[in-house]
């Protein structure tokens, strides 16, 4: 895992990859409890962070859709914690609504691994369709945009509606244990930090190599100059569905850790608003970077957690602010201003030009 | 029968509300590509002009005149939202021309300030408007069918304002600036059309027609700071499902997103008429992905 992300970059960056990864396996032994179990809340977002930044920053695809699919992936995770919690009996809100059995898509989720499956299969199946039903008929931009924020929409409806087989409003709750340890623990928490980890760090080098290779060449030039992708013999509809499918499967899999640091998931979590907050992570940070996403998540979230601390009223405010702020002054997010920061640096050190723009015009 | 003529009835009002919340919508979205979502709190902005004016005229004005307080909130409401939007259009929307994706995150940041502004000034609990007496009770067609004044009211409304807009954009001279710089924007420029004023005016003008559909909602039920988010994502499917450019498209957009959704509830139930509607709105696209009436156009990027 190491070996392969050293391969990348230039030796200092080498040398700072591998502080940061060895600082963040030591976190466990200086945090407490509960900061760690906040960071691997964190964690979790950011890849599902990743996974957004491949298809916006790198597809030119914005989807306002993500949290659908982050919330297929937590209710799957739940609805194998709450089936195992319930044992033989049926789960207590479906009493509530006057079931009597258990619905027959319930069953498989009994099983931990088809549970795992479906987490990640769900919501990149559904990602896959919405993506060959659009972008083959070449609607793009916006108007893609506008029906992931529908999906959103009626899948929130949906899931509060079916409150017999959803939990309703409430989502799925009552279950603190998995394979028998507790899930807020102190042994449980230190291993759910480090399978967090270790999932980001394996969700950062596959959407490095994927952007690296050929396909992310093509995904990224369809980003540019979608019918000129065309004209060279390309089909940008299939990469762009791949790659929205492999997004999705990525926040997916972020649903289901996310789940099990919180254990709850409910309809407020994939909601329009935490859809969108999802995009401002990724613009905060850098789109068409990778690491800003991830940087953008674990930010972001620190904010929030603190300033609705402090300050409840206050975040709506800031998260506004932000909004209007990185899309007028700071387009690329914060790699953008780093970079320019080390781009002025070096030329007022050196007299040598330095190439000025090595990013690629980036054209929405 | 009756049943089929109430359904029917309540298709057309609520199209009538889509249709209010989606000509905004579709002015910008068609004039300037910017997709403004903040039109949703422009709304709510229009809804709360009208909470106010009726306090004022609880206050101030002698008893009798309470009645006539809706009919000076509607140019109000129209007044004080197309202010805001055209504030917004100079400070903001401005440096974003072109970059559709952009003004959509912008935009959003604006309407949660907004959104929290209202919170702050007016409290997070909803507040009622009480209707002109002039508009409860309801026109007895027959037997069990009843059309409630309120929802006539609406859509009279809508039709005054649609033709409004009609005349506007198709027979005076703004109107057909308008046009020229929504189907070229730098030829409209050459020509020595103020593409500038012609930005902030349209932006005005789609903001005050929000303010308006506030000022509709009030009828309807309660008003809060976030009575614009309900209605906003259903209006941008009638603007794609109706195609940009047009108000014929918006129309029937408005007219079948709305008749769908009070069949497909009326047949199944709430949650699983949305989902059928926004199924039916994909596959439609599948047959005419620009929706249905779009401006042709040769330009390739």
């Amino acid at each position: 895992m190491m070996s392969a992300l050293l391969k990348t970059g230039s030796l200092k960056m080498k040398i700072i990859w591998a502080v940061v990864l060895i600082m963040m396996c030591l976190a466990p032994l200086i945090s407490t409890e509960f900061r760690l179990s906040l960071l691997a809340k964190f964690l979790a977002l950011a890849i599902l962070a990743i996974g957004l930044d491949l298809i916006w920053g790198y597809g030119g695809v914005l989807s306002l859709g993500h949290g659908v699919f982050f919330g297929l992936g937590g209710y799957a995770m739940a609805m194998y914690l709450k089936l195992q919690a319930s044992g033989t009996t049926l789960p207590d809100f479906m009493g509530w609504s006057g079931l009597s059995g258990l619905p027959w898509f319930w069953e498989p989720f009994r099983s931990f691994p088809v549970a795992l499956l479906l987490g990640i299969a769900l919501p990149a199946l559904l990602a896959f369709a919405l993506g060959w039903f659009t972008f083959r008929n070449r609607i793009t931009g916006v108007y893609f945009t506008i029906l992931t924020q529908a999906l959103v929409l009626i899948t929130v409806t949906l899931f509060v509606g079916k409150q017999e087989w959803t939990g309703g409003t409430n989502g799925i709750t009552g279950y603190n244990a998995i394979f028998g340890f507790t899930l807020h623990s102190a042994g449980t928490t230190i291993a759910l930090y480090y399978i967090t980890l270790a999932v980001l760090v394996l969700a950062y080098l596959l959407c490095r190599r994927v952007v690296n290779s050929r396909f992310g060449q093509v995904l990224e030039a369809a980003r540019d100059g979608e019918n000129r992708v065309r004209f060279l013999g390309y089909d940008p509809a299939g990469f762009k569905t791949l790659a929205f499918a492999l997004s999705g499967a990525l926040a997916g899999i972020a649903g289901m850790l996310f789940v099990l640091q919180v254990g709850i998931i409910s309809p407020s979590m994939m909601g329009i608003v935490p859809s969108i907050e999802m995009v401002l992570w990724v613009a905060l940070g850098g789109r068409g970077t990778l690491i800003g996403a991830v940087i953008g998540a674990v930010v972001l979230n620190a904010a929030k957690t603190g300033i609705s601390e402090a300050y409840p009223e206050g975040w709506l405010f800031v998260i506004g602010g932000l909004f209007v702020t990185v899309v007028l002054f700071m387009p690329n997010g914060l790699v953008g201003v780093y970079r320019h920061v080390v781009r002025l640096l070096k030329r007022r050190g050196e007299v040598v030009h330095v190439p000025v723009s090595q990013e690629k015009p980036k054209v929405y | 029968m009756d049943m089929f003529v109430l359904q029917m009835f309540n298709g057309l009002s609520i199209s009538s509300i889509l249709l209010l919340i989606a000509l905004g919508l579709a002015v910008t979205f068609g004039l300037m590509n910017v997709i403004n979502m903040a039109h949703g709190e422009l709304i709510m902005i229009g809804a709360y002009a009208t909470y106010v004016t009726q306090n004022l005229f609880i206050s101030y004005a002698p008893q009798a005149w309470f009645d006539v307080y809706f009919i000076v909130a509607l140019p109000i409401a129209f007044g004080v939202a197309a202010l805001i939007g055209w504030l917004l259009e100079v400070v903001l929307i401005r440096h974003l021309y072109g970059r559709p994706l952009d003004s959509l995150l912008a935009t959003w940041g604006v309407g949660m300030m907004l959104q929290q502004l209202a919170r702050t000034i007016f409290g997070a609990p909803n507040v009622g408007v009480s209707s002109p007496a002039w508009l409860n009770g309801g026109l007895t067609i027959a037997d069990g069918i009843v059309f409630p004044y309120k929802r006539l009211f609406i859509i009279a409304l809508v039709s005054v304002v649609l033709l409004c807009m009609y005349l506007y954009i198709y027979r005076t001279s703004s109107g057909r600036r308008m046009r020229a710089v929504m189907q070229n924007r730098s030829m409209a420029g050459c020509l020595g059309i103020s593409t500038r004023r012609v930005d902030g005016m349209t932006f005005a003008i789609g903001s005050g027609i929000a303010g308006i559909a506030g000022c509709a909602l009030t009828l309807i039920g309660p008003i809060g700071p976030s009575l614009g988010t309900y209605y906003i994502v259903d209006a941008f499917m009638v603007v794609v499902l109706g195609g940009v450019g047009k108000l014929v498209g918006t129309v029937c957009g408005a007219l079948g997103i709305g008749m769908f959704n009070t069949l497909f509830e009326t047949y199944t139930s709430a949650s699983i008429g949305k989902v059928l509607v926004f199924v039916c709105i994909v596959a439609f696209l599948q047959w005419k992905p620009r929706g249905l009436v779009a401006i042709r156009t040769r330009s390739l990027d």
